[in-house]
C-alpha cells in the first residue's frame, strides 16, 4: 500500500516584499494510502505551487510536507525531487520529444535489468491502451495518446505518490471524458495514492475521493466528494 | 468581352525576366567558382596529382583533420558548458558574463594568433613576468611550451570560434521547456543527469550547427595557421598558388578541400534533420537556479575565463601596445592609412552590391515560389560561397577571371588584366562569400510578411515592384541593416580572398597586418589590428541585444 500525505501549514511565496500575498498560504491536508484527491480552483488559486512544492520544484517558507513519515519539505530541509519517489503528469506531457513511446516510459527504469524493463514497459502500454504503439514518436501519437504515455511513465518507477497537473486541460471535450475515467481506474487498479488539480468542478468531483477548494492561495475545504454531482465521464443515457 | 489568360501563381513568369535573370545570374556566379576548379582539376595532368598525394596532402590533410577535431572538441566543450551556466544558473555577473561571451566573434583568428604570439614569447611579457617571479634571469632557465604547434593552434582558434557554439547552445537552452527537466528530476534523474539524457540530447541540432560554423571558420583560416606554423590545406593552396604559380595543384587540393566542406555540410544537415525536436517552446522556459557560496564564484570564474583568453587579454594588449606607440610619437603610416581606406571603400562596395544581389535572390525566391510548396533554391544556390573557404573561392575565380580579363583585353585592346588590376574580381570573390548573409537575412525578413499585406497592395492597384518599393523595402529596412552591416564587418577583415586576388600595390588592413607578420613584426600592426576588432564589435553588440533580449532567461529561483 501506498504512503499517507500531510501538509501542515505550507506557505509558498516568489516574492520577498512583505507586501505580496503569498502564492499558497496556511494550507493543511491529509490525504490517505491509495485515495485521490482533487485540487480545484480558479487560475492563479496556488493549486500547482502545492503540486510543484510537494514534487520539489518550489521551496516552501513556512510548514511541512511529509509522505509516509518522511519529511520531503520544510523552511530547513529539501530533499532533491529525485529522491522524493514522487511522479508526475504534466499539463502538456512534458514528453521527451526525442525518444519514442517505450522509451519515454523506461526513462525512469534505468536501475532494471533490460529484460525487465522491456517487460514493465510493455505491460504499461497494456495497461494505458497503446500495446503496439510503443515505437511512435510524441509527434506520431494523439494529444490522448501523450497523455496516455505521460501517465504511463509516470507510473512505471511505482512512485509512492502520483501528481496530475491539469492533465487534460489540452484535450478536446470527448477525449477528456474518456481518458479521466480511463486514468482513474488505471490508478485506482494499481491502488496509487494521487493528486490531481484541476479548474473543472465536476471533474473534481468525479474523479477525486476528495475535494479541496482554493481560492487566492488558501484551502477553503478539503472534504470527500459529493455523490450527487453528476459524473461527466459517465456514460450517456439512452433516451426512452 | 475580355478575355483574361489563367495564370497559375508562382514559377519564373510571376516575377519578370530581368529579375529571374539576374537572380539567375547571381546564383550562377555564385557556383562558378565550384565548376571552375572542378574543371581545372580535370584537366590537370596526373603528374600535379601524384606529387600533391606523395608530398602535400598526406601532411596537409592529417593537420586539417587534428585541427578540426581538435578545435571541434574545445567549442563544444567550452561553448556547451557556458550555454549551460548562464542559462540554467544564476550567479554573480551572469547577465554581463551572458553578451560578454559573444565577444571573441570580433577577434579574427590572424589577429589573435599574432597577439598571443607577441604576449607569449620567450622575451615577452608573460614569460617575463612568470620568470621574475620563480627567481629566472634568462629563457634558458625556463620557457613555456611553444605556442608555434598544433596545440598551440588548437587552443588559440577554440578560445575565439566557441562562442558559435555558444550562441547556438544558448538559444535552445533558454528555448527548452522547463517541464521536460522537471519530468526528468521526477523520474529519478539528478540535474547532471537530467543535462545528460534530456537537455543535451535535445540541444544537438544547435551543436551541429553551431559546430559546423565554427569549422568552416577554422577551415578558411590562412594567417593563424600560417604563422602558428600549421600546414594546413588552406596554406597549401597558397602556397602552391603564390610560392610555385601552379594553378592546377591548387585546384586539386581545394577539390579536396570542398570533400572536407561537403563532410560539415552533411554534418550540419544530419543535425538539422531532428531539428523538430530542440525547439520546445512554451510558456514554460528554464528558471535559472540560484547558485551559492563557492560554486556561484567557481560558475563566475569558469565562464569569464573564455572571455579573458578569448578577448579581454589580447584586445587589451593591442590597446595598451597602440597608445605606447602614439605616445612615444608614431603615427598613422601611408601604408595604414591606404589600408584603411582600402578596407573601409572594399567593404562598403561589396556591402552595397551584396545587399542589392541579396534583395533580388531573396525577393525573387518569393515571387517564384508563390505557389506551394514553397522553394528557396535561388537563395540556396546562390549562398553556396559561404561554405566554400575563401582560399578555395579565390583560386576557383582565377581561371573565368583571367579569361574574362582577357577577351576584354581583346575587346578593347586594354593592356595587361584590367579586370583583376582594377580589383573587380576580389570584389566579385567577397560578393559570393558573402551572398549567403544578405540573401538569408532578407529571406528571412520577407518569410515574416504576411502574403496578405502583398495582396492587399495588388488588389489596390500596385504592380509587384511596385509592392516591392512600397511595401515591402520599407518593412525590411531592419533586415537589410543587419546585412549590411555583417557583410560590411566580415569583408573589413576578410583575408584570405584579399590575399590572393588583390590588385597589385593594393593593401588592406588585414593584409597590410598580415604583411607586418610575414616580416616578423606583428607588433607593428598593432593598429590594423585594433581597428579591424573595434569594426567587429559592431555586429557582436548588435547580435547581443537581439538575440539575448528574445531569449532572456526568467527570474531565477532559490
Amino acid at each position: 500500500m501506498t504512503p499517507t500525505l500531510h501538509i501542515e501549514d505550507l506557505r509558498i511565496a516568489y516574492s520577498r516584499s512583505a507586501t505580496q500575498p503569498p502564492a499558497v498560504d496556511r494550507v493543511s491536508l491529509t490525504l490517505p494510502a491509495g485515495e485521490m484527491g482533487c485540487l480545484l480552483g480558479p487560475s492563479g488559486c496556488g493549486k500547482t505551487s502545492i503540486l510543484r512544492a510537494i514534487a520539489g520544484f518550489e521551496p516552501v517558507k513556512a510548514g511541512r510536507i511529509t509522505l509516509g513519515g518522511v519529511l520531503l519539505s520544510s523552511p530547513q530541509i529539501h530533499l532533491p525531487p529525485e529522491r522524493r519517489r514522487v511522479g508526475m503528469m504534466f499539463q502538456d506531457g512534458a514528453l521527451f520529444p526525442h525518444l519514442d513511446a517505450a522509451e519515454n516510459i523506461a526513462f525512469g527504469l534505468r536501475r532494471l535489468e533490460h529484460a525487465a524493463r522491456t517487460d514493465r514497459v510493455n505491460r504499461l502500454l497494456d495497461l494505458v491502451g497503446l500495446a503496439g504503439l510503443g515505437s511512435r514518436y510524441p509527434h506520431e501519437l494523439s494529444g490522448g495518446q501523450q497523455q496516455r504515455v505521460a501517465l504511463a511513465r509516470a507510473l512505471a518507477p511505482s512512485p509512492e505518490l502520483l501528481l496530475l497537473d491539469e492533465p487534460f486541460s489540452s484535450l478536446d471535450h470527448a477525449t477528456r471524458h474518456r481518458l479521466g475515467a480511463d486514468v482513474r481506474d488505471i490508478i485506482k487498479a494499481a491502488g496509487h495514492t494521487a493528486i490531481m488539480v484541476t479548474h473543472d468542478e465536476a471533474e473534481a468531483h468525479a474523479l477525486g475521493d476528495r475535494v479541496g477548494v482554493m481560492k487566492t492561495g488558501r484551502l477553503l475545504s478539503w472534504t470527500p466528494r459529493r455523490e450527487a454531482v453528476v459524473d461527466p465521464f459517465a456514460e450517456p443515457q439512452q433516451a426512452a | 468581352m475580355a478575355v483574361w489568360r489563367v495564370v497559375r501563381p508562382g514559377g519564373p513568369r510571376a516575377v519578370g525576366a530581368a529579375w529571374f535573370g539576374s537572380a539567375l545570374l547571381i546564383a550562377a556566379a555564385a557556383l562558378l567558382p565550384i565548376v571552375s576548379l572542378a574543371w581545372i582539376a580535370a584537366g590537370a595532368d596526373g603528374g600535379h596529382w601524384r606529387h600533391l598525394v606523395d608530398h602535400v596532402l598526406p601532411v596537409a590533410l592529417s593537420n586539417t583533420v587534428v585541427l578540426l577535431c581538435g578545435v571541434a572538441l574545445i567549442v563544444t566543450a567550452v561553448g556547451t558548458a557556458c550555454a549551460w551556466l548562464v542559462t540554467a544558473y544564476d550567479f554573480p555577473g551572469r547577465r554581463t558574463l551572458g553578451w560578454a561571451l559573444l565577444l571573441p566573434l570580433a577577434m579574427p583568428t590572424y589577429i589573435v594568433a599574432y597577439v598571443y604570439l607577441d604576449m607569449l614569447h620567450p622575451i615577452g611579457p608573460v614569460q617575463g613576468a612568470i620568470r621574475w617571479l620563480l627567481g629566472y634571469d634568462s629563457p634558458r632557465q625556463f620557457r613555456l611550451p611553444d605556442l608555434r604547434s598544433m596545440g598551440g593552434a588548437i587552443v588559440l582558434m577554440g578560445c575565439v570560434l566557441y562562442p558559435y557554439v555558444y550562441l547556438t547552445m544558448r538559444a535552445l537552452f533558454a528555448s527548452q521547456s522547463r517541464r521536460l527537466l522537471e519530468a526528468a528530476r521526477t523520474l529519478g534523474e539528478g540535474r547532471w543527469g537530467a543535462f545528460r539524457r534530456v537537455a543535451w540530447p535535445l540541444a544537438r541540432p544547435a551543436l551541429a550547427v553551431g559546430l559546423s560554423l565554427a569549422l568552416l571558420e577554422t577551415l578558411n583560416d590562412i594567417g593563424a595557421s600560417e604563422f602558428l606554423g600549421i600546414n594546413t590545406l588552406t596554406v597549401s593552396i597558397y602556397s602552391t598558388w603564390v610560392t610555385r604559380s601552379d594553378l592546377a595543384a591548387a585546384a586539386q587540393i581545394a577539390c579536396a578541400m570542398l570533400v572536407a566542406v561537403a563532410g560539415l555540410m552533411v554534418l550540419e544537415a544530419h543535425g538539422r534533420r531532428h531539428q523538430r525536436f530542440g525547439n520546445t517552446r512554451n510558456q514554460d522556459g528554464m528558471t535559472p537556479i540560484r547558485l551559492q557560496g563557492a560554486w556561484a564564484w567557481g560558475a563566475t570564474v569558469a565562464t569569464a575565463i573564455p572571455v579573458v583568453l578569448g578577448f579581454v587579454a589580447p584586445a587589451a594588449y593591442l590597446v595598451v601596445d597602440v597608445v605606447q606607440r602614439l605616445a612615444s610619437g608614431q603615427h598613422l603610416t601611408v601604408n595604414l592609412y591606404n589600408g584603411l581606406r582600402n578596407s573601409v571603400g572594399l567593404a562598403l562596395g561589396v556591402s552595397a552590391l551584396v545587399v542589392a544581389g541579396g534583395l533580388v535572390v531573396a525577393w525573387t525566391d518569393r515571387r517564384i515560389s508563390a505557389a506551394s510548396p514553397p522553394s528557396t533554391w535561388l537563395t540556396r544556390a546562390a549562398s553556396v560561397g559561404y561554405a566554400v573557404p575563401g582560399s578555395v573561392l579565390a583560386i576557383g575565380l582565377l581561371a573565368p577571371g583571367l579569361a574574362i580579363d582577357r577577351a576584354w583585353a581583346w575587346l578593347t585592346d586594354a593592356p595587361g588584366l584590367p579586370l583583376m588590376n582594377f580589383g573587380a574580381i576580389l570584389v566579385g570573390a567577397c560578393c559570393i562569400r558573402f551572398m549567403a548573409m544578405s540573401a538569408g537575412s532578407i529571406g528571412a525578413g520577407l518569410s515574416r510578411i504576411a502574403p496578405e499585406i502583398e495582396q492587399s497592395a495588388r488588389l489596390l492597384g500596385e504592380t509587384h515592384v511596385g509592392t516591392l518599393r512600397r511595401v515591402h523595402l520599407p518593412l525590411l529596412r531592419p533586415a537589410i541593416a543587419v546585412a549590411a552591416l555583417l557583410v560590411f564587418v566580415d569583408a573589413m577583415k576578410e583575408l584570405p580572398v584579399t590575399l590572393l586576388l588583390r590588385p597589385m600595390n593594393f593593401d588592406t588592413l588585414a593584409t597590410v597586418l598580415y604583411g607586418e607578420a610575414a616580416r616578423g613584426a606583428y607588433e607593428e600592426g598593432a593598429l590594423a589590428a585594433l581597428a579591424i576588432v573595434l569594426a567587429g564589435l559592431l555586429p557582436v553588440v548588435w547580435l547581443a541585444r537581439t538575440q539575448f533580449t528574445s531569449h532572456s532567461p526568467r527570474k531565477p529561483a532559490s
